[in-house]
This record gives structure tokens, C-alpha cells and sequence, in this order.
């Protein structure tokens, strides 16, 4: 009587479904070099953001298992994202707001004479 | 419940083969999510300094190789495809195979790591070095040419700094006069402070390569492990668990490339 013998576990991801995430990657890393060999002003920086994004979806889901996993694996990778986006967001509205204030009589809303 | 009853490989803590993976894989995740934030505080720094003195980023990245960064993103996004098939192979029982997709996901990883040796190694003899240590050889820059000319820095717009350096300001040993002199010295002209870009790219692509060096010995181990013929159908948890860490060096790379080498 073994029970546990025959026990599988996890989901076997399809070969085609990994090599087609690893075509789309490729071609996305093109895509982001490409783009940046155009200025698009401030675009730049959120289209590289935005592919980079995409690109670690598809890592996430399909060869990290994420889609065919437990959910709570999925909280906890969002949680430690959102988290992650909270500590950024909040440093950097931080940082905008003291800005007038790290070097006296340079910011934009400080008048003094450096003089 | 009698030892005969277990497969070798279930803990006795543990009811089903189930239960234990399902137990180790959020333990890993968990590991994974602490290994996310470890990388926030470096993307925050990122965020913040480019935030505050955007020149010195479009500056500083003419001086990093987009081919060379280009090729080791090929070859991390390759070599986790040939991790996530291991993980298939071992799930399926293919051993032979599992043993040739490891040691050609250890060949990635050596791969990038000779490739980012190269990179460190240019920066090293043009004395693009982190902090204090940063002093630049003009004529090592000049070889080190960037690929389109550097775009001028004058005027306002979206890339001139926000905060010049302290010793500029009021209070500081230089008069404010040559403040913003940096900016108008010309398109070729260094902005000040250039070492800041460079001490976040040692510490981040430094912290991401020892992680792909970590991960090199773990995937070493599974293959040791492979080759005695411990993985198949039933048991396949370190390799799995082996490939997710791999997957997350290779996602936080997938950050550091555009951020570092593209955005300008």
C-alpha cells in the first residue's frame, strides 16, 4: 500500500507554451533596444518600464508556474510588489517635496540672493 | 503509520507528497518576496537619483555597452528557458535530458558572468569606478566612445539636474556662480558627480551577479543530484524550486537592462 508513490504534483507546463514565451521575450527585449534608439521625450523611460513589465509577467506566469500555482503564491508575490511600489512611490514624492529645501537658496520656491 | 508506508523522499512531518510541496514552494516564495524588496532599496536609490539629477543618467549610460548588455539579456532569458524545460524534463522523468538542460542553463550563467567580467573590466580601466575611486582617463573614455554623439546637456527640460552639489551652494566652498557652469560647458562635458551612476551600477549589477553566481551553485547541486538519479515524476521539488530562484534573477535583470544601459 503506498498512496504516495503515484502522487504527482505541480502542473507540466506544455514545451510549445515555454518556447513561445521565450520568442516573445526575445522580441521584446528587441523592441525595448529599438525604442531606445529614438527620443520619445519622456515616453522612453514608460514604454521601457512598460515592456520590461510585460516581460516579467510572462517569466512570472508561465516559467514560474505563477497561472497554474495556489493563488496564495500569487498574493504573495503582488503583495511584496505592491509593497515595493508603495516604498518607491512614497521616497520619491518625499524626495520632490524637501527638494527646495536640501540646498538653501536653490530651489524654485525659495528666493534668496546667493550673492 | 510505519516507515514502509513513506516514500523516501516525504518528511514524516508532512501527510502527502502534496502537502510538502506545497509547503516548500511557499517557503521559497516568501524567500522570493524578501529577495524582491532586498532589490527595492536599490531600484529606490535608482529612483531617487535619477529623479533628482537626470544628466548625470543620460550622461553616464553612453558609457555602457547596450551590445554587451543586449547579449547577456539573450543569454539570461535563454538560459531560463532552459531551466523552466528542466523542470518539465524532471516532472516527466526525462533524465538524460534533465542533465543536458542544466548544464546548458549553468553554461548561460557562465556566460553572462564572463560577458559582465568583460563590462566590469572595461569600467575598471577607464576609472569608471563607484564613489571616491571614480577617476576618470579622458583618453580611456574616448576609446570608450559611445555609439551617437552625447546629447547636450544645456538649458532646462526634463534633463538638466534639480539640485546642484552642495559645494556649490550658498554655504558650500565653491561660489554659486559656477553652479550651473557644468551644464554649459558643452555637449562632451562631464556634469558633476557622474560617480553616483556609477555606484548604483556596481551595487545593483554587483548584487544581481552574485545572485547569478548563488543561483549557478544551486543549479551545480541539482545537476550533482541529477547524474544519481534523485528527480522524477515523484520527486522534482529542488529542481523546481532551484528553477524559481533562477526565474528571479533572471526578472530583476530584466529591470536593471533597460534601466541602466537604455533609458537616457
Amino acid at each position: 500500500m503506498t498512496p504516495h508513490a503515484q502522487a504527482r504534483v505541480g502542473h507540466v507546463v506544455p514545451l510549445r507554451v515555454l518556447v513561445g514565451v521565450l520568442a516573445t521575450l526575445l522580441v521584446m527585449t528587441y523592441v525595448t533596444v529599438e525604442v531606445s534608439r529614438h527620443d520619445f521625450g519622456r515616453f522612453n523611460l514608460w514604454i521601457a518600464l512598460g515592456v520590461a513589465v510585460f516581460k516579467a509577467s510572462l517569466v512570472l506566469l508561465f516559467f514560474m508556474h505563477l497561472k497554474y500555482d495556489k493563488p496564495f503564491n500569487a498574493v504573495i508575490v503582488i503583495t511584496s510588489l505592491a509593497f515595493l511600489m508603495l516604498f518607491i512611490v512614497i521616497a520619491l514624492q518625499d524626495t520632490v517635496a524637501y527638494r527646495p529645501q536640501q540646498i538653501p537658496g536653490y530651489g524654485p520656491s525659495i528666493k534668496t540672493n546667493p550673492k | 503509520m510505519s516507515h514502509a508506508e513513506h516514500p523516501p523522499y516525504l518528511q514524516h512531518h508532512f501527510e502527502t507528497a502534496e502537502q510538502q510541496f506545497d509547503a516548500g514552494k511557499l517557503g521559497i516564495w516568501l524567500f522570493l518576496a524578501t529577495e524582491i524588496l532586498l532589490f527595492g532599496g536599490l531600484f529606490c536609490a535608482y529612483a531617487i537619483y535619477r529623479a533628482n539629477h537626470p544628466e548625470i543618467f543620460v550622461y553616464a549610460h553612453h558609457y555602457l555597452d547596450k551590445t554587451l548588455g543586449g547579449t547577456n539579456t539573450v543569454i539570461l532569458l535563454c538560459s531560463s528557458l532552459t531551466m523552466a524545460w528542466a523542470v518539465r524534463a524532471s516532472q516527466l522523468g526525462q533524465r538524460k535530458l534533465l542533465v543536458l538542460l542544466l548544464v546548458l542553463t549553468l553554461l548561460g550563467g557562465a556566460g553572462f558572468m564572463g560577458i559582465k567580467y568583460v563590462e566590469y573590466q572595461q569600467k575598471w580601466k577607464h576609472g569608471l569606478l563607484p564613489g571616491a575611486h571614480f577617476a576618470p582617463h579622458d583618453e580611456g573614455i574616448e576609446a570608450a566612445a559611445p555609439e551617437k554623439p552625447i546629447a547636450p546637456l544645456a538649458g532646462g527640460g526634463a534633463d538638466r539636474t534639480t539640485i546642484p552639489p552642495s559645494a556649490e551652494g550658498p554655504a558650500g566652498t565653491v561660489p554659486p556662480a559656477s553652479a550651473d557652469l557644468s551644464l554649459r560647458e558643452g555637449p562632451t562635458r562631464r556634469p558633476s558627480n557622474v560617480q553616483i551612476f556609477f555606484s548604483i551600477y556596481f551595487l545593483m549589477t554587483g548584487l544581481h551577479g552574485i545572485h547569478v553566481l548563488v543561483g549557478m551553485i544551486a543549479i551545480g547541486w541539482i545537476l550533482v543530484r541529477s547524474l544519481r538519479g534523485h528527480f522524477g515524476p515523484d520527486y522534482f521539488t529542488p529542481v523546481d524550486f532551484v528553477g524559481l530562484y533562477w526565474h528571479l534573477v533572471d526578472l530583476i535583470w530584466i529591470f536593471l537592462f533597460p534601466l541602466l544601459y537604455l533609458i537616457g
